[in-house]
């Protein structure tokens, strides 16, 4: 199937979910020839059960590497929706005028005030100035909060975007860098004979002189075939959708956003993700039940969608960007939070790939090594 | 563009379409009264804007949306009339509260 550059190309990312498109298409814009090899319709895309968000607060706690690289990823977002923009005419609808963490009960504004002055003590850490508000503070910049809403967390840098036109975007831009999209080639093996990678897919092969793997969890099983390791795994997420409404929240929260065209998405965070309490009840229910005691007028809404997805995991929660000893050429790259690290991808994983090697100062700390030996790690499966 | 039909004997029905007294008949739904209003019933969609009017009448297109005695977004073709019912004709998204 290969048509363009009769199957061979610099660079073959396998996966095109947001993160193996935010790659592909920054290879594309530095002028490389890119064949992306996707799944399916019926793939369990990850990307699909994404909140949109594009977000800082709290994260990072237990890395400081992270917290720089989220950062650093939500000062180039400007420029990703800029470039996107200029390109294929798709206003991604970027909004970043900060965000909240609303808490209900005294107990929950108590355990937030304390994660703030965790990750306000950890050395190594950028300052992303996310601070505690009251509820009357709260009340000034989202005047619809009910009675139950304790105060909560704000971050200057946090925003959202509309992902799925993002999605869109990035396919729009491969059309106009000449990259190859090839739907329904799933890579069941890869080899690499002398300089180059084949990849073995249902419409033939692939060969490339790099590989980027960028297949969300099915990396777990795709990293050793090129000597790399991805300890991961899928996590559920659900998202709730309403009917459109007047704009109402001028901000996003961690679990509710108003889409700029009206729609309300309630969705967990990712700290409730892991909070095995909230997973023990109909999750919808308390979602939906926790958005309307945050916003009372929600309770009038209909509810036109929802919907679970599976999410990527890495083992400890954080990104991993690898590159293979072994084979040079071969890379990995997995991540739970693929909106808000698009621009990043996008621009210098994208160089550094397309230069070869990843550059330690930026994403050293995101080596799988850091799990240990290789053999010895048990995958707990979840 | 609608005419009630001769033979249609059923008992006539008071609503109020933006506030003016419009006559339905007993078992319409309020798409179809609105439609045989001879008024201009159309709504505006929430995104664009754009002009609409009910389409399927079934209860699947979505584009009949009003309020109804202060409720937003109801589907006009699956809410039979009352008498005294109040009918907006909904512009864009569903208000808040609403
Ligand atoms: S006219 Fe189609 S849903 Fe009412």
């Amino acid at each position: 199937m290969p048509r363009k550059y009769g199957g061979e190309y610099d660079v073959a990312v396998v996966g095109g979910g947001l993160l193996g498109s935010a790659i592909a298409w920054g290879l594309g814009r530095l002028g490389k020839t890119v064949a992306v090899l996707d799944e399916g319709d019926i793939a369990k895309r990850a990307s699909r059960a994404n909140f949109a968000l594009v977000w800082v607060q709290s994260k990072g706690l237990g890395m400081p590497a992270y917290t720089g690289w989220t950062v650093r990823a939500s000062q180039a977002w400007p420029k990703l929706a800029a470039a996107l923009q200029q390109q294929t005419g798709l206003d991604v609808c970027l909004q970043q005028n900060g965000g909240f963490h609303l808490t209900l009960g005294d107990d929950e504004f108590a355990q937030r005030g304390q994660l703030v002055t965790r990750m306000h003590n950890q050395v190594g850490a950028a300052d992303y100035r996310m601070e505690m508000m009251s509820a009357s503070d709260v009340k000034k910049a989202l005047p619809l909060i009910g009675p139950e809403v304790s105060g909560g967390s704000f971050c200057p840098f946090d925003g959202h975007v509309n992902s799925l036109r993002t999605f869109r975007a990035f396919h729009a831009g491969f059309k106009a860098f000449g990259i190859d999209y090839f739907p329904e080639r799933p890579v069941s093996a890869i080899t690499r004979n002398d300089s180059e990678f084949r990849l073995t897919t249902p419409g033939g092969e692939i060969r490339s002189e790099k590989v980027v793997l960028a297949a969300g969890n099915a990396n777990q099983a795709l990293a050793p075939m090129v000597g790399l390791f991805a300890p991961m795994g899928p996590t559920r997420g659900q998202i709730v959708v309403t009917e459109r409404t007047m704009p109402f929240l001028p901000h996003p929260l961690t679990t509710i956003r108003q889409t700029d065209e009206g729609t309300v998405m309630i969705g967990d965070s990712k700290e409730d993700e892991l909070d095995d309490r909230v997973l023990k009840h109909p999750i919808s229910g308390v979602m939906a039940d926790r958005a309307q005691r945050m916003f009372p007028h929600l309770a009038r809404l209909n509810v036109v969608r929802s919907w679970a997805g599976i999410r990527v995991m890495p083992q400890d929660g954080f990104p991993i960007y690898d590159q293979s000893e072994a084979h040079p050429g071969a890379f990995v790259a997995c991540c739970h939070s693929g909106v808000t690290l698009a621009s990043n991808h996008a621009f210098d994983v994208a160089r550094m790939v397309a230069g070869g090697a990843l550059e330690p100062e930026l994403v050293g700390a995101f080596s799988a090594s850091r799990f240990g030996c290789e053999g010895a790690t048990n995958n707990s499966g979840y | 563009m609608f005419r009630r039909s001769e033979l249609d004997h059923r008992p006539s029905v008071q609503i109020f379409v933006d506030g003016a007294a419009v006559a339905a008949r007993e078992g319409d739904t309020v798409s179809a009264a609105l439609l045989a209003s001879g008024r201009d019933v159309r709504r505006l969609t929430a995104v664009s804007g754009a002009p609409r009017l009910p389409y399927c009448m079934m209860g699947v297109c979505f584009d009949c949306l009003v309020t109804i005695d202060g409720v937003g977004n109801r589907q006009g073709c699956l809410v039979p009339v009352a008498e005294g019912m109040q009918v907006e004709l909904q512009k864009g998204k569903r208000e808040i509260g609403r």
